[in-house]
């Protein structure tokens, strides 16, 4: 269960100013059914471009619910210079703060506002810009490149709790990463590439580490492994002393032995452990 | 306010027969069954009857059942051991709606050397047989399938394809943890070599399922330790558990006749209430294989957790195939891989009932959840252009 505010609450449960503003002067709608919510925003503005009233329409959670009504709210009565100063951490400020996984919802508040302004001026309806990463919910590199500086985020987890991207299939973790990186101006460590190891050059490091690295911590403990052969990427070795009769050989196995050896030698490599 | 708790694949009450049987044995019989004194001794013959009681819940021997800590273990100790048992075997069949326990463990063995087939369903959640039959082949070392799905109920036909897994020399292992006590299981008469099984979803209390292991089964411990239930899970027993845990399983067959009759009538009722009274709503999964309690109804246009949220005013407890509920941002697994469209499945609500469901509750839920649909769909922007219009066959 959420841990939300008694204001969500309230706004959840007696939402403001829902509906549709007739002969509306700004409209914007942002997300989709596919993604889980959608925001339709609608306002109209009097004669000193003073926002006399505005309405909302909104498909999605709890937050979505409270995050739209708390943004017809703060609009209201508002000049539409003013309203174009209200960003998302205004939406959950009035809320008394969101749930940090909800925090797209505020998020969504605000590009709605960006598009119905957008709307009322005339401006085209402006496509995102720059190039698409997260293909699950439609987010390019800019608008990620955005909220990195406005909200000063860190983390991939922030950029999904902000904007989703990256919270679908998971493929573009290490682009969002990349641009995290570069935005953050943690200059790009490019960890230098792997050279290509021919069969006997691999097969001899696999020897190293096992001698050097794995046998002596396996030593530790009264156990022992034997390389017995080595067929592509498949190392097979045999566990020996007490690693032979202990349980938790199928862990050392695949946690230690291979991951160190993924680690000093090839990352393709999988270990398996022949009985007999 | 007492909830109106319709949640029970979540977890369910614990019986009061099962609270009164477990209490002395936290500090009036707190004695190590292992223990050569008579005080010990007693508590190890009473874990001698909850294993018996769970056996004849399931038509299986007292010693072909290994107690547990829950579903998880169980599920674990099986694939491991099935793994263990036979090293030179790399392939491993499953389903593409597997609870967590099972999935998240395959997919680990996918990453780490071995081959994995995830075996597809259909728009109804039905096992795609053929697949699994074109797929199993000498290598498979073992064939992990729920008995029951957790969010739309549906039951495979799993003594079936047990049968065919045994004739290729593969293992057969089952999830059950959401079938045991809900419909009869007779392990005397189906080839299945392993069943997991969960005390919490049958009114035992959490900490504490089973596994039952076939007679003759190769196996290795999941949890090496002391000699506890004859070396095949070592660590002290969970002894009010244990004994909680048998009472379920007797109080579970004595009412399985009223699950399948009372229970399955009161889910019929909210179900059919709930499609007439509410348009554009869909059951997910096939109504004609599944379990007596579950009914997964997707509300189109309108999302999950506001409906939760709704329901709780009112102290119904229900739960959610949406996105939202979860903290992730996909909605259910279960859901997407049977192709329920997003405009269904982010509006999915299970209610999943027990015998302790009342009549007057199923009425509560029929009379609040309508507005409440109605109320979110005014609210929605995809709903004015979208209703009547396209309509989805029930």
């Amino acid at each position: 269960m959420w841990e939300y505010t008694d204001k969500v609450k309230e706004h959840f449960l007696n939402p403001r100013n829902v509906g549709e503003v007739e002969d509306a002067d700004g409209v914007g709608e942002v997300g989709s059914m596919a993604c889980g919510d959608a925001l339709k925003l609608t306002f109209k503005v009097d004669d000193d471009g003073r926002i006399l009233d505005a309405k909302f329409k909104t498909f999605g959670c709890a937050s979505a619910i409270a995050s739209a009504s708390a943004l017809t709210e703060l609009l209201i009565g508002k000049t539409v210079e003013e309203a174009e100063q209200i960003t998302n951490d205004h939406i959950a400020e009035y809320l008394g703060g969101l749930p940090k996984e909800k925090m797209h919802c505020s998020v969504m508040g605000q590009e709605a506002l960006e598009k119905a302004i957008a709307c009322y001026r005339g401006e085209p309806d402006k496509k995102p810009e720059g190039n698409l990463v997260c293909e699950c919910f439609g987010v390019t590199d800019r608008q990620i490149e955005r909220a990195l500086t406005d909200n000063a985020l860190k983390t991939v987890e922030d950029i999904t709790n902000y904007i989703k991207a990256g919270g679908g299939c998971g493929q573009c973790h290490e682009t969002i990463q990349e641009i995290i990186d570069r935005v953050n101006g943690a200059a790009a460590k490019t960890a230098p590439k792997p050279k290509r190891l021919t069969n006997i050059q691999k097969i001899k490091l696999i020897e190293e580490t096992l001698e050097r690295e794995i046998k002596p911590t396996l030593n530790q403990d009264g156990g022992d492994i034997q390389l017995v052969d080595v067929d592509g990427n498949r190392v097979m070795v045999k566990l020996t002393g007490r690693c032979a009769v202990c349980a938790m050989s199928e862990v050392t196995l695949k946690d230690y032995v291979e991951s160190k050896l993924k680690e000093l030698v090839a990352k393709e490599l999988v270990v398996e452990e022949v009985t007999s | 306010m007492k909830p109106v708790y319709m949640d029970n694949n979540a977890t369910t009450q614990v019986a009061p027969e099962v609270v009164e049987e477990m209490l002395p044995y936290f500090s009036q019989f707190y004695g190590n069954p292992s223990s050569m004194h008579t005080f010990g001794g007693n508590v190890a013959k009473k874990i001698k009857e909850a294993r018996a009681r769970m056996a004849d819940l399931l038509g299986a021997q007292p010693e072909e059942i290994v107690f547990t800590s829950c579903g998880t273990e169980s599920d674990s100790t099986a694939i491991w051991a099935a793994l263990r048992a036979n090293p030179g075997k790399r392939h491993l069949i499953t389903s593409t709606v597997e609870h967590p326990a099972v999935k998240n463990l395959c997919e680990h063995l996918a990453r780490n050397g071995y081959r994995v087939t995830f075996v597809p369903v259909d728009r109804l959640g039905r096992l795609d047989l053929n697949y699994f039959y074109d797929h199993l082949e000498d290598d498979t070392v073992v064939v992990s399938l729920m008995w029951a799905n957790n969010e739309t109920g549906v039951i495979f036909p799993v003594e079936e394809i047990a049968a065919h897994a045994r004739k290729r020399g593969a293992v057969f292992h089952t999830d059950a943890v959401q079938t045991v006590g809900k419909v009869p299981i007779n392990m005397a008469e189906n080839a299945i070599d392993m069943l997991a099984l969960s005390g919490h979803k049958l009114h035992a209390p959490k900490g504490v399922g089973a596994l039952y292991i076939r007679r003759g089964t190769k196996f290795a411990p999941f949890l090496r330790g002391g000699h506890q239930e004859h070396g095949r899970r070592g660590g002290t027993e969970n002894v009010a558990g244990i004994i909680g845990l048998g009472k379920a399983a007797e109080l579970a067959a004595a009412q399985m006749a009223d699950e399948n009759t009372r229970v399955r009538d009161l889910r019929d009722k909210l179900e059919k209430n709930l499609l007439q009274r509410i348009p554009n709503s869909i059951v997910n999964g096939d109504r004609e294989n599944r379990l007596p309690n579950t009914t997964s109804i997707a509300f189109e246009f309108v999302e999950g957790e506001s409906i939760l949220l709704m329901l709780d005013e009112y102290s119904i407890c229900a739960s959610s195939g949406s996105a939202c509920t979860s903290g992730s941002l996909e909605p259910s697994h279960v859901l997407r891989a049977m192709d329920v469209p997003f405009t269904a499945a982010h509006g999915s609500i299970r209610f999943s009932l027990s015998i302790y469901n009342t009549e007057e509750e199923i009425d509560l839920v029929i009379e609040k959840l309508p507005p409440i649909i109605d109320r979110l769909r005014k609210m929605s922007p995809f709903w004015s252009e979208a209703a009547g219009a396209c309509r989805t066959a029930v």
